[in-house]
């Protein structure tokens, strides 16, 4: 299992877009991926609890990566992260 | 051999199958199901439809305008396809036996909820996108058809009549010709037809019956005629005349680059009325100077919900970029009366031509105005803007709008967003107070532009919607025309230019009057620049200006 927290630059947040972005990418990879902003956690694969989470700029979200390609995963979301939100 | 006689709104010849409008259905039939199983690969099925139907949206977008653009369709996709949303839809159907219609809706609306609730105004708007995916699947479930054509051929599209809101839905790729068996020569079917340069024919009634359907019929719209079956002489006639006209439309190519001039010399500038950004290239492509009139109310009647202001500042920024340094009148709101809008919740009235509708609901309620107008200034910077208030009566109207409109520069100025300095105010002269007052006025604006459709129909108490008053309704009316040269001079004693965006700019047997009366500028239909730029250069002001002028104000006037 690998795990990486991201602080939100965008300043519109994890809206509709980045979030329809997000789930492609994590569609690359067999891990199953799970964002979470404080207690609530949500696989990343469904846009509309994602959505549903309203991440805004500034806040922290803890991702989790695990299965077979995790090692892959984990550094194809993170750059993911860094590049959209 | 079939011949009907209706009344031609838009000139041309177009020959091809016949077809009936498909509205919606609007109601979802709530039912349980026995085979809970069967219901659910309904839905499986339904669904992978409307993935691809997205799938294709989002193709054409990324050809058309880049992946930006497609991402809005991918994003539906995985809308559609999402676990929570299928899980709850297979819950709904196999536990409760609920219907798959039914069971969209009801979690449509669970979804539509959650993101209402949230405290993110972005968020909250994104309720209006679960709400367009689940309708798309609900529509396949229906068997409705989506822009209510569904044929792989160009169509001779037939109707009872269509609302504003069905008409911007169109499939417009589709669409030869239209035919309708109510309407007026200023519904929206005709102006629709008049901006894509195809023929329309109204006031059928029920001569148009669902038989023809699939037949192939020939429509000619000068003459106001409907061939259905036509025998092999009509068909040799009407196709000779089909190639006469674009010949004469390749003659009128001929004029492009020239300008607007009369052979005395005296210019005016001939603009064009659009109702949505796809418009744009029927403007350049015959030539206009510039957008005199772009009706705004699309990008309400297109959406289920207010449309944000990021979602109006793309639109207004795409008309202004593609048209570069030319001028574009972008017009508030107009919405009551005729054009109705579920959202806006407005109370039915008794009388909704004389109701609350475009400026007055903007001041009645200042935040849709304010969201407009911030889109609009902050697309400023993108082009030559010129803003303008639709239905006034009032000078204290008018420095209301403004007011507004400062504030709206104030708070992009503090914000640090750019805008352009160099906007333009204007009104429409269209209720009789308004020309009469047009001196007080002219102090208070940038320019005029007179919607003569609404101006006839107030000045004459004449329903412009009712085929019945046709020969009531009459825009040459001398006491529509004196209006007109009343507004005209008292802007130009006020040194602001004047023009005319209603369907009479392109009436060529007033374009003397126009010119004698000194409009500056003509806003018609993309197909009318041409013909129009043809009559202007074929004028001599100086020969007919008299003759106008008396017959216009003195004793020769015919009281029609």
């Amino acid at each position: 299992m690998k795990t990486f927290e991201y602080t939100i630059t965008d300043p519109v947040g994890i809206h509709a877009r980045p979030a329809g972005l997000l789930v492609k990418e994590v569609k690359k990879y067999t891990s199953t991926v799970t964002v979470a902003k404080g207690e609530k956690a949500v696989n990343a694969l469904k846009l509309m609890a994602l959505m549903g989470l309203g991440i805004k700029q500034g806040e922290t979200v803890k991702v989790t990566v695990e299965g077979a390609d995790e090692d892959a995963a984990a550094a194809g979301i993170e750059a993911f992260f860094k590049a959209n939100l | 051999m079939i011949s009907i006689q209706g009344k031609g709104v838009s000139t041309g010849i177009a020959i091809g199958p016949l077809y009936f409008y498909q509205r919606a259905k609007s109601e979802i039939v709530r039912a349980t199901v026995k085979n809970a199983e069967k219901e659910w690969e309904r839905f499986k099925a339904s669904q992978e439809k409307a993935i691809e139907q997205l799938g294709k949206l989002a193709d054409k977008a990324r050809e058309e305008a880049g992946d930006e653009a497609a991402l809005l369709f991918e994003t539906h996709q995985l809308m559609a396809e999402d676990l929570d949303y299928e899980e709850a839809i297979q819950g709904l159907i196999e536990e409760e036996f609920l219907n798959a219609e039914a069971a969209v809706s009801d979690v449509c609306a669970q979804f539509a909820e959650m993101f209402a609730s949230m405290d993110d105004p972005y968020m909250q708007a994104r309720a209006a996108d679960v709400k367009d995916v689940s309708s798309r699947i609900i529509s396949i479930l229906t068997g409705a058809v989506q822009g209510g054509i569904d044929s792989d051929v160009p169509v001779i599209l037939a109707a009872d009549d269509l609302a504003p809101s069905e008409t911007v839905q169109l499939d417009k790729s589709k669409i030869l010709g239209f035919i309708t068996e109510g309407g007026s020569g200023s519904s929206h079917t005709a102006i629709l037809a008049r901006t894509m340069g195809i023929p329309a024919i109204i006031g059928v009634g029920d001569q148009i019956k669902k038989e023809y359907e699939g037949r192939e019929v020939i429509i000619d719209g000068t003459k106001g005629q409907i061939i259905v079956d036509s025998d092999d002489n009509t068909r040799k006639v009407m196709l000779a005349k089909l190639e006469e006209q674009k010949k004469t439309r390749e003659m009128l190519e001929k004029l492009k680059g020239l300008e607007n001039k009369t052979k005395d010399g005296q210019t005016i500038r001939i603009y064009c009325n659009i109702g949505s950004p796809d418009d744009v290239a029927p403007v350049l492509g015959n030539d206009a100077g510039g957008i005199g009139l772009f009706r705004s109310e699309f990008l309400y009647l297109n959406c289920d919900d207010y449309p944000t202001e990021d979602y109006q500042f793309e639109a207004y920024k795409k008309v202004l970029s593609d048209m570069g340094d030319k001028e574009v009148v972008i017009r508030t709101l107009d919405i009551g009366a005729d054009k109705q809008i579920g959202y806006f919740d407005l109370p039915k009235e008794e009388n909704p031509a004389m109701g609350n509708r475009a400026l007055r609901i903007c001041l009645n309620r200042p935040e849709i105005f304010r969201t407009q107008l911030r889109a609009l200034y902050r697309a400023s910077a993108f082009g030559h803007l010129c803003i303008m208030f639709p239905m006034v009566t009032s000078v204290w109207e008018v420095r209301e709008a403004k007011k507004m409109c400062e504030r709206v520069k104030a708070e992009l100025t503090a914000e640090g967003k750019a805008f352009s300095n160099d906007v333009q105010i204007g009104i429409m002269i269209e209720t009789p107070a308004a020309a009469v007052m047009s001196d007080r006025l002219a102090k208070e604006v940038d320019f005029f532009s007179c919607g003569t459709n609404d101006l006839t129909q107030y000045t004459l108490a004449c329903d412009r919607q009712n085929a019945d008053l046709g020969r009531f309704f009459n825009p040459h009316h001398p006491a529509v025309l004196r209006l007109l040269k009343m507004v005209c001079d008292n802007a130009h004693k006020n040194g602001i230019w004047v023009g005319i965006c209603g369907e009479l700019g392109a009436d060529l047997s007033l374009t003397d009057t126009f010119l004698s009366i000194g409009i500056d500028e003509l806003s018609v239909s993309p197909r009318a620049v041409l013909p129009l730029r043809q009559k202007v250069r074929d004028t001599n002001v100086a020969q007919v200006r008299d003759e106008v002028l008396s017959s216009l104000l003195g004793d020769k006037t015919q009281l029609s």
